[in-house]
């Protein structure tokens, strides 16, 4: 399953939602993969956790650093991608295949709204980098 | 204070080195190739490291020995021209102000390659102790240092430099001209592979660099960053300034009691070490995460009860494919397969203490 980024909601801590009415799958972006490098360690929530929007929901660990993924909306935790545990380098090879990390139950869709589209994630990148 | 730039800061930029703050210096965190491939290439083939920030300082005259057996651990009289020694310079407490490469060059006259981010600490401690009156000259700021490490690095050195230099051992450098510029090549590193390190005059560091970059396509050569730096370090086990040594971790805590010689007689912080031989409290351990996650620099480290250290270097190794360490631990619990816990934010995960070096190259025949 690959999430076309162009259909995509992007935060501004680099995560991606991809919505299919009201669960969604969330990874991190190609630039937060680059950024962070070679991902080596993931620590993930349990199914049926509950967290709101920009929580932290789990680390993300490179060689060099450890970094908080957040939530982008307020959710439900349905999966979390148990293949990472294994091969958390796919959140590097993969970003929006492979490489996603949960999927969710959306709690308030109008939380989707305000987060960016890929254009505007698009000029936010090349506004804060 | 803006960072200073080595020599090669636009080669790093030409090569797309992620360009960080480090000890005052803009240096390359890694490149395109990234962290994990830099290593691989050091432990496999052979990396370039600019490591233009060290500083360096000459010391010189017929007071120059006396005075660094009394400033320094190891024993001076051991050098003749020609050998290096990694030896400490100390604090009279026995906490350590540098860990440093001493070489001799000649008679009555040595060179100390020391820290970037310790440059003017130790210039200036060196000048306030030098009551013998060596001569003390900093030439940091002349001098470049790119370092050549990986199991094929004397090929390339060879190779670029027209020179034989299978005639330097380990821990010895030669003085060569190669088309007229004068170089220091040192056979030492902090990689845990054999390799080189080449001193040279400012204005010729991005030649040599470019050289041995052409001359090394054919080993697959790679720019390697400070983040690959570190992880080789660490699984050598080589202590870093400000981790595993600082002004509050003495050379015996940190196992490196291999490089303070109470024979040659008294020096800065001897009296003090040399009771800490005998009682010291704290030991440096290394260790592997047994679960999974990866403990960090300064994460607590528990036994059933209490706190008994910190970590005070941690990384997952990329050769050996999980999460190892250094710690400063309580002596009674700095035994090989004592299974302790690391607080990685909030959740105890188990780790063992290993014997270091975590990976150690085979020789070579």
């Amino acid at each position: 399953m690959i999430h076309q980024p162009e259909n995509l909601k992007y935060t501004r801590e680099h995560e991606w939602l991809s919505m299919d009415g009201l669960t969604a799958y969330v990874g991190l972006t190609s630039y937060a993969a680059e950024q962070l490098g070679d991902i080596v360690h993931i620590d993930l929530p349990q199914p049926q956790d509950e967290f709101a929007k920009e929580e932290s929901f789990g680390t993300v660990e490179s060689v060099k650093s450890v970094s908080d993924a957040y939530m982008p909306v307020t959710a439900k935790i349905l999966l979390i991608n148990d293949k990472l545990a294994e091969n958390p380098g796919m959140i590097n090879e993969d970003p929006y295949g492979d490489g996603w990390i949960i999927q969710i139950e959306i709690k308030d869709p109008a939380e989707v709204e305000n987060l960016m589209s890929f254009e505007q994630y698009q000029t936010y990148l090349s506004e804060e980098h | 204070m803006t960072d200073l730039n080595t020599p090669l800061y636009q080669e790093h930029v030409a090569l797309k080195g992620r360009m960080v703050s480090f000890g005052g210096w803009a240096m390359p965190v890694q490149y395109s190739a990234g962290l994990m491939t830099e290593h691989e290439c050091v432990r496999t083939r052979v990396g370039l490291f600019d490591v233009s920030h060290m500083g360096e300082f000459l010391i010189s005259g017929n007071q120059a020995r006396p005075f660094l057996n009394r400033v320094t651990t190891n024993n001076v009289d051991l050098l003749v021209p020609q050998k290096c020694q990694y030896t400490m310079l100390c604090y009279p407490n026995g906490t350590v102000v540098d860990d440093l490469i001493l070489s001799q060059l000649a008679e009555n006259k040595y060179i100390a390659v020391v820290n970037a981010s310790n440059v003017k600490k130790d210039f200036d401690w060196l000048v306030s102790n030098n009551k013998e009156g060596a001569d003390l000259t900093n030439i940091s700021d002349q001098k470049s240092l790119i370092a050549i490490q990986g199991p094929r690095s004397q090929e390339l050195l060879n190779q670029s430099l027209g020179h034989d230099f299978s005639g330097v051992g380990y821990y010895h450098l030669t003085e060569i001209k190669f088309k007229g510029i004068p170089l220091t090549v040192f056979r030492t590193g902090y990689t845990g592979e054999d390799g080189f390190e080449v001193m040279s005059d400012n204005q010729h560091a991005s030649a040599i660099w470019r050289l041995l970059l052409e001359n090394g396509a054919r080993y697959q050569v790679l720019p390697i960053g400070l983040g690959a730096r570190d992880t080789l370090r660490l699984e050598a086990a080589y202590s870093l300034y400000g981790h595993e040594i600082s002004d509050a971790i003495n050379p015996i805590e940190a196992k490196l009691g291999w490089a303070v010689k109470f024979e040659k007689g008294p020096f800065t912080g001897s009296d003090v070490l040399l009771k800490e031989k005998k009682d010291a409290t704290r030991k440096v351990m290394g260790f592997e995460v047994i679960e999974p996650g990866i403990a960090r620099e300064g994460y607590t480290v528990h036994n059933e009860s209490e706190q008994v250290g910190f970590v005070t270097s941690g990384t997952h190794s990329p050769t050996l494919k999980k999460a190892i360490g250094l710690a400063l631990l309580k002596t009674a619990e700095a035994n090989i397969d004592n299974v302790l816990f690391v607080d990685i934010r909030g959740k105890k995960k188990k780790i063992r203490l290993i014997k270091t070096p975590f990976y150690k190259r085979e020789k070579p025949v």
